[in-house]
């Protein structure tokens, strides 16, 4: 059994009484431990796609299973737990909370998990370790480069110990030499057997994994662009 | 997310808008301190009152008034007997509600007293059974009352109330001396009387503690001598200080003597005097006040089989003046209150306005938090723990500044009772502003807990 699976999806908008197929039966699978990206053009239906694998929205039409739950029929206090257990997320915008040091962005998922306060501190430790930030700990978001930012909402999205790390065009905001760096940290995250899935409308970024799927006008698109082809090797960083 | 993180992050949120959540405060901090001075206005109104009332003898009193012959019953006038001590004795005797019966006869118009080369015409001049000071809540300070026998063999002797004294021998807290005059002679509309006994000065607390006042400003300018300048005009009619309470006053203008004395030597020399000693009331203790309409009824009886069913007297209870404090004190609670209230009500509108300014600040905060794993439940608990936050600062501060309000009404109002300020009072406005707080904060956090989290993450 797949960790995700997708069967049916559809996502439908009435804007006006106009009825706007975000996704349309869109069914998928993606098993644990895989390093994939979700790529298409913006308006493809790739945000609403993210937005359901997220557990942020739930689908209009079909089933959602995430590690055997059904959840497409889940309450926003059980989607609000399976966020906080079980995805980590990575914005393009960081969205970190600017009135917080790094220390405590870092502990906020576990204050909601309800983590006891040694713990979190702990936890939170390691987190920035691993993304080598530990000695930035009593810093404010403004007060960091945009890598490190990003390096600090990959620690956020990790103290959880989640299955899936959810990014959502993570080298969007940031330089290209920044932007490589961020995607070996992922690549390094997927090679630990996390399940990595990176959503971006950059078939160059797309490229570093090893499976890809493509949105088109809210379907799953047949083909992989052709512009994928020859980017689709082993070990190839390209940015840009 | 446990409580405690909660109210962290409510007070670091409050602290990071200090002036924002100051001007909140304030909102919640006046109607606290409004309901509260206002509650020790009507305390201090409500206890002078009462011991007003606790002055002149309680609810257990009833006072039997001899009253003109009724206008249907006139023509009986010849057979009317008029109040007397049969009907006290018939009283003693056949109503078993009546405790004790006090007899008292007075001279009117009042009479001039005169001593020390001073006149001085007194509210009160009566004869009475020595039962009377008791019945009256009547303290003797200094001398003794007069007794049985000096009733009996009807002898010369008085006592006085302290204003009596004072307008005649002069007030301590001016001469400096307190004039005891046991001992001394008076002359009653020119018949000499001993002074046997003087009772207390009667005051409520607020003039006790002011003469006090007075006693040491008037030693103080003593002190500066002749040639000192006195920082008080003298006002001519020895005035300046205030009259006080109505029963104070009347207790303090009252000289009693005994029945049988007031007959013998002041009343029966009168012309058109009838035979039998008729009395201007009778003051009539009951035993239970719960069985105030059996008492009432047995004294009515008793007296109109004594009056040959004529109604030539009435009754007063102390009760209609009991429910006039009682309802005096809850008006003025209610529209106090009422104010007070609506001043903390305008209050909780302020934090709810702030509340809602502030998540809308906050949207995208709320967002990052959701998509982290925030329930609606967390996010509803951390807007309603600042809004009682601000609520709870406030009220505190509040309980304080209270002090500060009640002073300055003082200031600019004095009133004749000093303002109360009472626990349970404070606890009440305290617990009503975290009430406030707590209503005030429901609309905005479930306004925040309800947001979208897809949505709020793109708001900028």
């Amino acid at each position: 059994m797949a960790l995700l699976e997708l069967r049916n999806v559809s996502k439908i908008y009435h804007l006006g009484g106009e009825e706007i197929r975000a996704l349309d039966g869109v069914s998928l699978d993606i098993d644990g431990g895989e390093f994939i990206s979700i790529i298409g053009p913006s308006g493809s239906g790739k945000s609403t796609l993210m937005h359901i694998l997220g557990c942020l929205d739930s689908p209009s039409k079909g089933e959602v299973r995430l590690d055997g739950m059904d959840i497409s029929k889940a309450s926003t206090a059980q989607l609000a737990r399976v966020r906080n257990r079980t995805i980590g997320f990575v914005f393009q915008f960081f969205n970190l909370l600017p009135k917080l040091n790094v220390t405590q962005n870092v502990e906020l998922p576990m204050i909601y998990a309800g983590i006891g306060g040694r713990e979190r501190r702990e936890r939170a430790h390691k987190a920035l370790e691993l993304v080598e930030l530990s000695h930035r700990t009593k810093s404010r978001p403004n007060q960091l480069s945009g890598g490190q930012q990003q390096r600090v909402a990959i620690a956020r999205a990790l103290v959880n110990d989640p299955k899936i790390i959810l990014a959502d065009e993570p080298t969007g905001n940031l330089d290209t030499h920044t932007g490589e760096l961020i995607l070996a940290l992922f690549r390094h995250l997927a090679a630990q057997g996390r399940t990595v899935i990176l959503v971006t409308h950059n078939p160059e970024i797309a490229a570093v994994t090893p499976r890809r799927i493509e949105i088109r006008n809210g379907k799953v698109a047949e083909r992989v662009d052709e512009r994928l082809a020859g980017l689709d090797r082993p070990n190839a960083v390209a940015v840009h | 997310m446990n409580l405690v993180n909660a109210i962290l992050v409510g007070l670091k949120e409050i602290w990071a808008h200090k002036f924002r959540s100051a001007l909140t405060m304030l909102g919640i901090i006046l109607g606290v301190s409004s309901l509260v001075a206002m509650s020790a206005m009507v305390q201090g109104m409500e206890k002078g009152l009462k011991e007003a009332l606790v002055a002149i003898g309680g609810l257990q009193k009833i006072r039997v008034e001899a009253q003109p012959i009724p206008t249907d019953q006139r023509h009986l006038r010849d057979f009317a007997t008029g109040v007397t001590l049969h009907d006290v004795r018939a009283l003693l005797a056949s109503a078993p509600e009546v405790d004790v019966v006090s007899p008292q006869m007075r001279l009117e118009p009042a009479p001039t007293l005169s001593a020390n080369g001073k006149n001085y015409r007194t509210f009160m001049t009566a004869g009475v059974w020595p039962i009377e000071a008791e019945l009256m809540e009547h303290t003797i300070a200094h001398g003794r009352l007069f007794s049985e026998v000096d009733n009996e063999q009807g002898r010369n002797v008085c006592v006085i109330g302290t204003t009596i004294r004072d307008e005649l021998w002069g007030k301590p807290e001016e001469t400096g001396e307190e004039v005891i005059p046991v001992g001394k002679s008076l002359n009653v509309n020119g018949v000499p009387f001993t002074i046997v006994g003087m009772f207390e000065h009667y005051e409520s607390e607020q003039d006790h503690k002011e003469r006090l006042l007075r006693i040491e400003e008037a030693a103080r300018e003593r002190a500066l001598g002749p040639n000192g300048k006195s920082t008080r005009r003298n006002r001519g009619w020895g005035g300046g200080g205030r009259r006080g309470n109505f029963a104070f006053w009347v207790k303090n203008n009252t000289l009693y003597m005994p029945l049988n004395s007031m007959w013998m030597k002041l009343k029966s020399g009168q012309t058109n005097a009838p035979s039998e000693p008729r009395l201007s009331e009778m003051e009539i203790r009951i035993k239970d006040v719960d069985h105030m309409d059996l008492a009432l009824t047995q004294i009515r009886n008793t007296l109109m089989v004594n009056h040959r069913g004529i109604e030539d007297f009435s009754f007063r209870t102390q009760e209609d003046w009991a429910d006039q404090i009682q309802s005096s004190v809850r008006n003025a609670r209610l529209s106090g209150g009422l104010i007070a209230g609506i001043s903390l009500f305008v209050g909780g509108i302020g934090i709810m306005n702030i509340m809602l300014a502030s998540i809308s600040e906050r949207i995208r905060e709320i967002g990052i938090r959701k998509a982290v794993g925030a329930g609606g439940l967390d996010i509803f608990v951390q807007i309603i723990v600042e809004s009682v936050t601000i609520a709870i600062v406030g009220g505190i501060l509040g309980l304080g500044f209270s002090r500060a309000v009640v002073w300055l009404i003082g200031e600019v109002t004095p009133t004749d009772n000093a303002p109360i300020i009472t626990v349970g009072a404070m606890l009440f406005a305290f617990g009503f502003s975290v009430v406030v707080g707590l209503v005030a904060g429901l609309f905005p956090a479930f306004k925040a807990a309800r947001l979208n989290v897809i949505q709020s993450l793109r708001y900028d």
